[in-house]
Formats: structure tokens, sequence, C-alpha cells
């Protein structure tokens, strides 16, 4: 340290910038907080809440799998859940603690978007007046935030659609029955528009994913010229099975495999 | 024999200080061998500048032989040109066609303010280098070769990470204008070798937190690495990040300190 402070002091600040090798000392804030008001801090939590919402949008796929079994085995999984634990915590307190977790998840990922794009945004304040040329950075890469935006839309609706109900069949045939999540799902996907979009924002999420899943090993520093290659793979299969899954559902619906 | 490109056409970027708004302007190039060099054509333009009274084009060069981290340019919107692995100095009239219109503009980074044309300020590197691109020991007189053993994957490793010049393109080529590969470059530099492990968690914390101040953050689009004339790896960023995150617990475990 003090080492630092002679070399710092003899070295004169020089031209429009503005920054000192050496900042002066800051009151040590909260651990967390203090990591979190870096960059790469900000990356880390982008990447953990993101591996949280990895496991949720996996997870989530493979119950409604069970779709394929019929009425009974896909309510009785969604009684499951509600029952989780049961014996040891009241009914739905294990499923809330997961939503909330899930909650904070999603507003940390999108809060550290946030920040570090308006941090991104300041970093070159003027832009660049002739075409660029990428060379490498990825169609999924570059359209993070609008992915990003259209998943958190459609989650919004797939909650008010087959959650609380409220733009569930609007117009259709049916109404939105609490408990039957089997037939709420059938009624909702036999909108064509509805099942377009589900379509459609599940690629989204697939697009997402493809650049997530591989990122988050980079922000985290797991490398290892071992795995390395794998990341890539990882990040494809992944969004591959989510993707291919998720949109099997309304497809299924509106093919007549999945009905009531 | 070498050929000749003609009529090529260079839109450069004027800007007459700092706080001018500047614009592109163009400039005919009738005829180039194509053994020159791409700094060595704007020399020969700014020949022709100065013979008919007009102010020369400002831009950074040095050593001419890609090794000094002093020459940038934006080459039709690719930092050092569309050669990879190449510094802007190396990159030779042959890459390009006749005819072509070549467009160049400055490297553009709130942290890089325009001097003048093409010549960017690039002060904010040395503030990270400042922060912890040192080893602070007391060296006395050089040590003789080999006393400290170093196993050969580790010094090739930390010299890939040395090769670093400094140039910028990183950051250039950032659509973020992040500056993670320049830093962990410097940072793994060191960070790898075992005359700089006593102060690799102070060094990793203090370069990353100067970095901040100056630079955007990394989405990993891998823009950085494509544009490098010395092909830094991708992996110092991972490796930077990891450290940084064991800095910083670890020296929450250096207790009883006031």
């Amino acid at each position: 340290m003090k080492g630092r402070l002679q070399m710092a002091q003899a070295i004169q600040s020089r031209g429009p910038v503005t920054g000192t090798a050496v900042a002066p000392k800051r009151r040590r804030r909260f651990f967390l907080s203090d990591l979190y008001s870096t960059a790469v801090g900000k990356k880390y939590v982008m990447a953990i809440t993101g591996i949280m919402l990895l496991g949720f949008v996996f997870a989530h796929m493979v119950g409604n799998l069970k779709m394929y079994l019929g009425a009974e085995d896909f309510n009785h999984y969604a009684e499951f859940l509600r029952e989780l634990l049961v014996p040891i915590l009241p009914r739905t307190v294990a499923l809330w603690l997961l939503r909330f977790g899930l909650i904070a998840a999603v507003l940390l990922h999108i809060h550290a978007a946030y920040s570090l794009t308006v941090m991104n945004r300041k970093a070159r304040s003027v832009k660049y007046q002739s075409a660029r040329d990428y060379q490498v950075a990825s169609f999924a890469s570059r359209t993070m935030r609008a992915t990003g935006l259209i998943v958190a839309l459609f989650v919004i609706w797939h909650l008010a659609d087959l959650t609380w109900g409220t733009v569930n069949a609007v117009g259709g045939d049916g109404t939105f029955v609490r408990g039957d999540a089997y037939g709420n799902v059938v009624r909702s996907f036999e909108r064509v528009p509805v099942a377009v979009f589900y379509i459609l924002a599940n690629i989204a999420l697939g697009v997402h994913l493809f650049h997530g899943v591989w990122s988050l090993f980079q922000s985290m520093g797991w490398s290892n010229p071992r795995f390395n290659k794998w990341r890539r793979y990882l990040a494809i299969g992944f969004a591959t099975i989510i993707v291919v899954g998720n949109v099997s559902f309304p497809i299924a619906v509106l093919a007549g495999i999945v009905g009531e | 024999m070498s050929n000749h490109l003609t009529n090529l056409t260079l839109k450069i970027w004027r800007q007459s200080g700092p706080n001018d708004k500047g614009a592109f302007e163009s400039y005919p190039i009738a005829s180039i061998s194509d053994e020159a060099s791409f700094l060595e054509m704007l020399d020969v333009l700014n020949e022709q500048l100065i013979d008919q009274g007009r102010e020369a084009i400002v831009f950074d060069h040095d050593c001419r032989e890609g090794i000094c981290g002093t020459c940038s340019l934006m080459i039709d919107g690719q930092a050092h040109g569309p050669q990879r692995g190449t510094a802007t100095c190396q990159l030779h009239m042959r890459k390009f066609q006749s005819g072509q219109e070549i467009v160049i503009e400055p490297w553009r980074a709130t942290a890089f303010p325009i001097i003048k044309d093409l010549m960017v300020d690039r002060a904010a590197f040395d503030r990270i280098v400042e922060a912890g691109g040192f080893i602070t020991a007391p060296t006395g007189g050089a040590p003789d070769a080999n006393l400290i053993p170093i196993a050969k994957p580790v010094a090739d490793a930390s010299m890939d990470a040395a090769e670093c010049i400094g140039c910028g393109a990183c950051v250039a080529a950032c659509p973020n204008g992040a500056a993670n590969l320049f830093t962990s470059a410097k940072v793994s530099h060191l960070n790898l070798l075992p005359q700089g492990q006593a102060e690799r968690w102070s060094r990793v914390e203090a370069m990353v937190e100067t970095m901040d101040e100056h630079f955007g953050s990394c989405t990993n689009h891998g823009e950085c690495e494509a544009a490098c004339p010395k092909n830094i790896s991708l992996d110092f960023i991972a490796m930077m990040n990891k450290d940084y995150r064991k800095a910083k617990f670890k020296n929450r475990k250096l207790i009883a300190q006031i």
C-alpha cells in the first residue's frame, strides 16, 4: 500500500483524464454492496441470478412436459408444487419461498443490466460516426437487451394468462378455472395469436440463453482450457432443449395432441 | 514488382481540437504502391496536403513495427483495420483494392478524448497501470537469470498477457467501451508470475476499480479479442474476474488491522 501511494504521489495528473492512481480511502461498505458497486461485481450478480433463472426455466419446462401424460398427471403436478414440503411447512409456503427467490433474482438481474447499460452508454458518449464492422459479436450478444425485454414482457403476460387468469381465454369459449392448470393451458393455447406469441417469446428466450449461458462462465471466471469449448456447446444445447420443449406445448395444443 | 492501387478515396475524420464538432472529409489518392503501409499512405497524403498549403492530418504513430502501441485508427469500422492480429502500422495497402473508399475514424470512448483529427488521449490506461500494474519490491541490481524457477507454461501464459501494447483497440472495438481486455492483460501478466504474488490481490482490486472509473463494462461480445493486434485472449478477462472475486474475499481476511 505504502509503495503504491508514494508512486502515485510522484505522478502528476495530466491531460483531461481526472482519475488518480489511488482513490481516497472510502469508508468500507457492507461486503456485498461494495462488490455490487463495481461493474465486475454486477456481472457476478447477472451470472448468479442468471443461473437461478436457468434452473427455474429448466424445471418449468420439464414440469410442463407432464401435459403429455394427460390432465390428471398435469394437475397433480401443479398441486404437488403447492404441497411441496408439506409436512414440514404449511401448504404453498415452500412454493412462495421459491417465488420470492425468483422475484429477487429477476429484479437484481434487471437492475444490474440497467445500471451496466447506463455505464456503457456513458463510456462512449460520442458514438462512431461511420458504420461499425463487427467481427465476432453474435446476433444474440448484441440483442440481449431486446430479447431480455421481450422475455420480461412475456412473463408478465404469461402470469396474467395462466396464474392470475385475467387474460385467459378472453373472448374465447372457455374461462379461467383456478386449480385446473391443464384446462387453462389448453383454453389459452387454442387461441392462435396467443400460441404464436408464446412461440416467438420462447425463441427470444432461446437467443437470450444462447449468449447468457456462455457468458456467465466468463463473468464468473470459470475458464479452463480443458472445458472451454464445452461452454459454447452447453449454451447451444441448453437453449435448444428449452426452446424445443416450450414451443412444443402451444403446437401440441393447436395440433390437438393435447386437448380436453 | 510492386503493383499500384489507384483511385482510392479516403474519408477521414477531421477535428481541429477537443471541443470542435468535427466531420468527415474526403481525400483522393490517385495512386499508391501496394507495398506501402497504411501509415505511409497517410504520410504521402500529408505531403500532398502540405504542398497544397493545407493542414496535415494528425494521427498517432511511433515505432511503425507493431510493438509500441501508439498507432490506432478505426478503418472501415474495424480497429486497426481488416487484418487480424495486426496494428495499423503493419497493415499494408495490398489488403485494399483499387477504387475503394476507406473510412478512417479515431477511437471513440469517453475515456479517450480526441486531441485532434485521429489522435486520442489514452492516459486513462496509464491510470489503470498506475493503480497496480507494477511490482513495488526494491529490486536492487539486476538478479541473475533463472534465479526464480518458473514453469514454462506459466511463463508462456504470462508472456501472452505481457504482449499487450496498450494501443486501446480493445476499448475502441468494444460495443460497450470497456477496457477489460487491457486491464486483464496487465493484471494477469504479473498475477501469473511468482514475482507478482505479493501484491496479487491488492493489484487486481485496485486496477479493476480504477478501470471502472473510466470505462464501460464487459458483456462478453468478444470484439476486443478479434481487434487486438497482439491476439490477447478473452481467457485473461475470465482470470481477472476470478482473481477480483478472490481478492474481495481475501482482503477481508486481513484481520487485526486498523
